[in-house]
């Protein structure tokens, strides 16, 4: 051991840099907002050609499902009254999967269901007032001026629920896993596809009118 | 116990210097995850809660409208109003801002831009339809009606 020379190595202190890129970390903490961009998507229908005269209904009126929402937030489904909005789901599953009397594809679309729908709809479906087939089926929500948003956001996740079980369980998937299925890979977008086949996604939102019901 | 005192000749600290290299870590990440403030939110913004979410796919695609009561109520009243960038409009100015929007996108993506709503819960459906019949006019057609997750 030579004595004399064992001299410290040469260090510069850099204990305090740890706190230095903590004080940027909170900065950008406190600044900064994790994008929480998630929702119900919608799409709108197309703008009205003026020079056209508005298309004349020609679906059957028991092909479309009606629901009416009033400014006291009270809803009105298929001409009676609904206290519990959580109920819409399985009436609107029970209404689209009715194949009251299906056409030619009306029947390959139920031959090519799987067990559980199938049974699904032999317990409950084939009313006379409900819909023809999946293809036909329509439902259609009309809201007041004065109706709330949230009311508004709750019916219309009932729908889409009822809809996106109802493709979950035709690709033996839960709705939540339905909703996760990512679309740009091709073996999760066949999935996707398959699911939604001949059963659109058919939902109509009238323009809402003044006078509050 | 002379056994044991032979070795306090080593240094006893714990090195620090990789410290610093994982708090930059932490700092990237929250630096890629994370956006900008952008606009400074002037509506009052609790958003509904649903459980039927998806995600947004492309980001550049969006726009954001903001729509809720006022958060200086002495200012601008009690009613609902709708903001983009920092600014109060009203629902006939919304083709503008949309069109204004669809200029900032390259041409292949300009039908393909999505509007997130971000509405209030206690806004009534009033304005909102009122923006929406604006935005069939401007021809965009995705919506986004901005919500959180709804645990039941």
């Amino acid at each position: 051991m030579a004595k004399g020379k064992n001299r410290p190595a040469a260090e510069v202190n850099s204990g305090s840099m740890a706190d230095i890129a903590f004080l940027l970390l909170i900065f950008f903490l406190v600044t900064t907002t994790i994008a929480n961009d998630k929702g119900i998507a919608m799409l709108l229908p197309p703008k009205p050609d003026p020079n056209e005269p508005p298309p004349e209904v020609t679906k059957n009126d028991r092909n479309i499902f009606k629901i009416q929402a009033n400014s006291l937030d009270l809803l009105l489904v298929e001409d009676e009254p609904l206290k519990d909005v959580g109920m819409l789901k399985d009436m609107i599953k029970d209404f689209v999967l009715n194949f009251r009397k299906p056409s030619i594809e009306g029947k390959e679309l139920y031959n090519s269901l799987p067990a559980t729908l199938r049974s699904h709809v032999q317990s409950k479906g084939k009313k006379e007032n409900s819909s023809d087939e999946p293809g036909e089926a329509v439902v259609s929500f009309k809201a007041d001026r004065g109706t709330s948003y949230e009311l508004y956001i709750r019916v219309l996740d009932e729908i889409n629920a009822a809809y996106n079980e109802i493709y979950g369980q035709r690709v033996g998937i839960t709705a939540e896993e339905f909703l996760q299925l990512d679309k740009s890979d091709p073996q999760q977008n066949e999935m996707y596809q398959r699911a939604r086949k001949g059963i659109p996604r058919a939902i109509s939102i009238a323009e809402p009118n003044k006078i509050g019901g | 116990m002379p056994k044991f005192k032979k070795s306090s000749n080593t240094s006893e600290e714990i090195p620090t210097a990789a410290l610093p290299d994982i708090i930059f870590m932490l700092l990237f990440f929250f630096m890629v995850t994370t956006v900008l403030r952008e606009t400074s939110i002037m509506v009052a913004q609790t958003l509904p809660k649903s459980t039927q979410l998806s995600k947004l796919e492309r980001k550049s695609l969006v726009s954001y409208i903001y729509i809720g009561k006022p958060n200086k109520v002495e200012l601008y009243g009690e009613q609902p109003k709708i903001q983009v960038n920092d600014v109060f409009i009203e629902p006939k100015d919304v083709v503008r801002f949309v069109n204004v929007e669809k200029d900032k996108l390259s041409e292949v993506e300009r039908d393909q831009i999505t509007i997130s709503m971000k509405v209030d819960v206690e806004a009534k459906m009033g304005i909102v339809s009122d923006v929406q019949q604006e935005l069939r006019e401007a021809n965009a057609r995705k919506v986004l009606y901005s919500s959180l997750k709804r645990l039941d």
